[in-house]
C-alpha cells in the first residue's frame, strides 16, 4: 500500500469517528471512483478460479483441466475450456487459413474463412470431453477434487457450418465411406471419421460462446462431433480428405483404443457413454455447520439427452431424483440439483445418471468386472465423495 | 467390421443423393496442384506413400541423430516418450506394453506418423528417404524385418504387423448396471 493510501485511510478513520453518530454507515460502500470502461472485458479480480495443470514432457504437449467445482450451469467459460495439445497452439492468421475437401469428391473444394462464414450457419450447446477424462479413477486414484477427477471435460455453445453442407458442396462419390480430418498444427493429428457421422450432427465451427474460437479450441476452425471423444474434434482443421476407409492413425490405433483382458483392444470407440459428477459439496470444499446445502453437478452422455439423475447421500443405500436444471440439451452437461440437510455425521455423497437410451450409469466396479485393468479410457463409473464430521470432504 | 450393414447402405444412398451440382457455390476448386502439395495421408494399403526406399541398417544412424534422444538407443523410450519396441506377449497381461511391435497394426502407420510428426521438436522435416530408413530401422529393433530388407513405397505395405488382428470393433453398451432403478 502507497503511503498516500495509508494517509487517506487514516483521515477517512478519522472523519467518520469525528461525525459520530450522524453520519450513515458507509462500511464496504467504494469511497472513490471505480475503473474507467475496457475494450474487452475481464473478470473480478477477486476471481482466481483457473486451469489445473502439471507439468509434461514438454509445454507444447499435455492437457489443462477446467474447474468444474466453481462453475455455475452448464456453459464453461471459454477461458476456463480444458485443453489437450500434442504439438502445441498454433497461432494462424484467418486471412491466410483455408479448408480443403478433397478425395472421393465430384469437385474438391477449398474454403477460406470468410466463404465459411457464407453458409447457413448453426448454434449448438454440445459437451466435449477426452477419451481418459477420469482414467484416474479408473485406475484406483481418484481426484482430489472435480477439476482434478473429471477435468478433460467442457461445454459451450459452438456456432459454424453443418459438414454435411461442405460435403454436399463438394459432391460426395458413391465409394465414399469415412472422412480423414486433419488439423493445421505442427503435428497435422488426423482422424479417420464413419462418413455416417460425418453426415448427421458434426459441425465446422469458428464461434464458441459467441465470439470466435480460442486459439486453444482450434482458432480459426474446427471440428465439433457432437458426443464423441475428444480427439477426433479436429482442432485448427485444414483438409478433409474424403475416403474409402479408416485411414488407421495413431490416435485410433496406438491410441484411444481400449485393451480387454484377452489382449485384444477395441477399436473406434468414440461415444462418451452418461456420466455424472457432484460438484458442490465437493472433493476439497469445508461445510462450515450443519443444516441446509444444495448438491449440485453435472450429467452428459454422448448419445443423447439426460432422462434422470438420482444421488444417495448415504452411501448408495438408497437414492433420490434431483431436478435437471433447464435446459436439458442432447450431447450437452446438464445441471441438477438436490436440497440436502446434512446432520453433522460421516456419509458419502454420490450421483448417477440415465440418459434416452436408457442406459444407467454404472459404478467402478461394474466397469472393471467386464473391461478389465488396462482399458483406462472411457471410464464412466459412479464417483463418491465423502464428508467427514469436520465438515470436509474429500476423495478418499 | 463395423456394424456397417444397415449404416452403409444409408451412407451410400446418401451419397448418390449428395453427387449433385453445387447449392451455394461458395469457395473454389481446388487445383491438382495443391492437393498434391497438401495431402499427406497414407492408407494401410499404402496408397499416398511417396517414391523412397531405406534398410534398417541405413536407419541406425537417422535414427540416433533424430530420435535416439527421446526414445533410446534401441527404442526402449524413456521418462516422457513411449517405448518403440519390445512388449510382446504382454497385451493380455496386467502390465502391457504397447509399442510399435506389440499394439501397432499396420506399418504405413508408422511412416505416416514419423512423417507428419517427428521429430517431435522440428515435425514434418523429415525426408521421404529418411523416413523409410526410420520407419524400417523401428520395424527391425522389433524383429519384423531383416537389417538389410529394404523399405519402399511398394514393400512397406506388405510387412504384417504382429499385433494386426488384435482389434475389434466397440461392444458397448457392455457394462448393464445391476443397480435397482428405484
Amino acid at each position: 500500500m502507497k503511503r498516500s493510501d495509508l494517509s487517506r485511510r487514516a483521515f477517512l478513520t478519522t472523519a467518520s469517528a469525528t461525525v459520530g453518530a450522524a453520519a450513515i454507515p458507509s462500511v464496504g460502500l467504494p469511497q472513490q471512483l471505480g475503473t474507467p470502461r475496457r475494450a474487452y472485458g475481464e473478470r473480478s479480480p477477486f476471481e482466481k478460479s483457473s486451469r489445473y495443470f502439471r507439468e509434461s514432457a514438454t509445454p507444447a504437449s499435455g492437457s489443462s483441466r477446467t474447474p468444474l467445482q466453481d462453475l455455475f450451469g452448464i456453459i464453461t467459460p471459454s477461458a476456463l475450456h480444458y485443453e489437450v495439445h500434442h504439438s502445441g497452439v498454433p497461432q494462424i492468421d484467418p486471412r491466410h487459413h483455408e479448408v480443403m475437401v478433397h478425395g472421393l469428391v465430384e469437385r474438391p473444394l477449398v474454403f477460406t474463412m470468410e466463404d465459411l462464414h457464407r453458409f447457413p450457419s448453426v448454434s449448438r450447446i454440445h459437451f466435449l470431453e477426452c477419451a481418459g477424462n477420469s482414467a484416474g479413477e479408473q485406475i484406483g486414484r481418484p481426484g482430489a477434487d472435480p477439476q482434478r477427477s473429471h477435468g478433460l471435460l467442457s461445454c459451450s455453445e459452438w456456432t459454424g457450418v453443418p459438414l454435411r453442407t461442405l460435403l454436399e458442396e463438394a459432391g460426395l462419390k458413391p465409394s465414399a465411406s469415412w472422412i480423414v480430418a486433419e488439423g493445421s498444427d505442427a503435428g497435422r493429428l488426423a482422424r479417420s471419421i464413419p462418413l455416417e457421422k460425418a453426415l448427421d450432427d458434426v459441425l465446422v465451427a469458428y464461434g464458441q460462446n459467441g465470439e470466435a474460437l480460442r486459439p486453444e479450441q482450434g482458432y480459426p476452425v474446427r471440428l465439433v462431433v457432437p458426443g464423441w471423444e475428444g480427439n477426433v474434434n479436429i482442432k485448427w482443421l485444414g483438409r478433409l480428405h474424403v475416403v474409402d476407409q479408416p485411414y488407421m492413425t495413431p490416435y485410433e490405433t496406438a491410441s484411444y483404443t481400449d485393451l480387454m483382458p484377452d489382449g485384444k483392444a477395441r477399436q473406434f470407440t468414440f461415444v462418451m457413454e452418461a456420466k455424472s459428477v457432484i460438484t458442490r459439496p465437493t472433493g476439497g470444499q469445508k461445510l462450515p455447520s450443519p443444516g441446509f446445502y444444495e448438491i449440485t453437478g453435472l450429467a452428459w452422455s454422448g448419445r443423447g439427452r439426460i432422462t434422470r439423475v438420482e444421488v444417495s447421500t448415504n452411501g448408495g443405500a438408497s437414492w433420490g431424483d434431483a431436478q435437471l436444471n433447464e435446459p436439458v440439451l442432447s450431447k450437452a452437461l446438464t445441471r441438477f440439483c438436490l436440497p440436502w440437510s446434512w446432520d453433522g455425521k460421516e456419509t458419502s455423497l454420490q450421483s448417477r445418471c440415465t440418459d434416452e437410451t436408457g442406459y444407467l450409469q454404472p459404478t467402478r466396479d461394474e466397469l472393471l468386472t467386464v473391461r478389465g485393468v488396462n482399458a483406462t479410457d472411457h471410464y464412466n463409473g459412479i464417483k463418491p465423495w465423502y464428508v467427514h464430521t469436520d465438515g470436509k470432504v474429500s476423495h478418499v | 467390421m463395423f456394424r456397417l450393414g444397415i449404416a452403409l447402405a444409408i451412407a451410400l444412398l446418401g451419397a448418390l443423393a449428395l453427387a449433385q451440382t453445387r447449392r451455394y457455390n461458395v469457395g473454389r476448386e481446388a487445383t491438382p496442384d495443391e492437393i498434391r502439395a497438401r495431402d499427406i495421408s497414407v492408407s494401410p494399403g499404402g496408397s499416398g506413400l511417396p517414391p523412397g526406399r531405406g534398410t534398417p541398417k541405413e536407419g541406425r544412424l537417422v535414427y540416433q541423430t533424430k530420435c535416439s534422444s527421446c526414445h533410446g538407443d534401441r527404442g526402449q523410450g524413456s521418462q516422457y516418450y513411449p517405448a518403440l519396441a519390445g512388449g510382446r506377449g504382454t497385451l493380455a497381461t496386467d502390465k502391457p506394453l504397447l509399442t510399435v511391435g506389440s499394439y501397432w497394426p499396420y506399418s504405413t502407420t508408422v511412416w505416416d506418423y514419423i512423417h507428419r510428426t517427428m521429430p517431435y521438436q522440428e515435425p514434418g522435416t523429415l525426408t521421404a528417404d529418411e523416413t523409410y530408413c526410420v520407419t524400417a530401422y523401428i520395424l527391425y529393433l522389433n524383429e519384423i524385418i531383416r537389417q538389410d530388407q529394404e523399405m519402399n513405397e511398394k514393400t512397406l505395405p506388405t510387412v504384417r504387423m504382429p499385433n494386426r488382428d488384435g482389434f475389434v470393433p466397440d461392444a458397448r453398451p457392455d457394462v448393464k448396471s445391476k443397480s435397482k432403478k428405484r
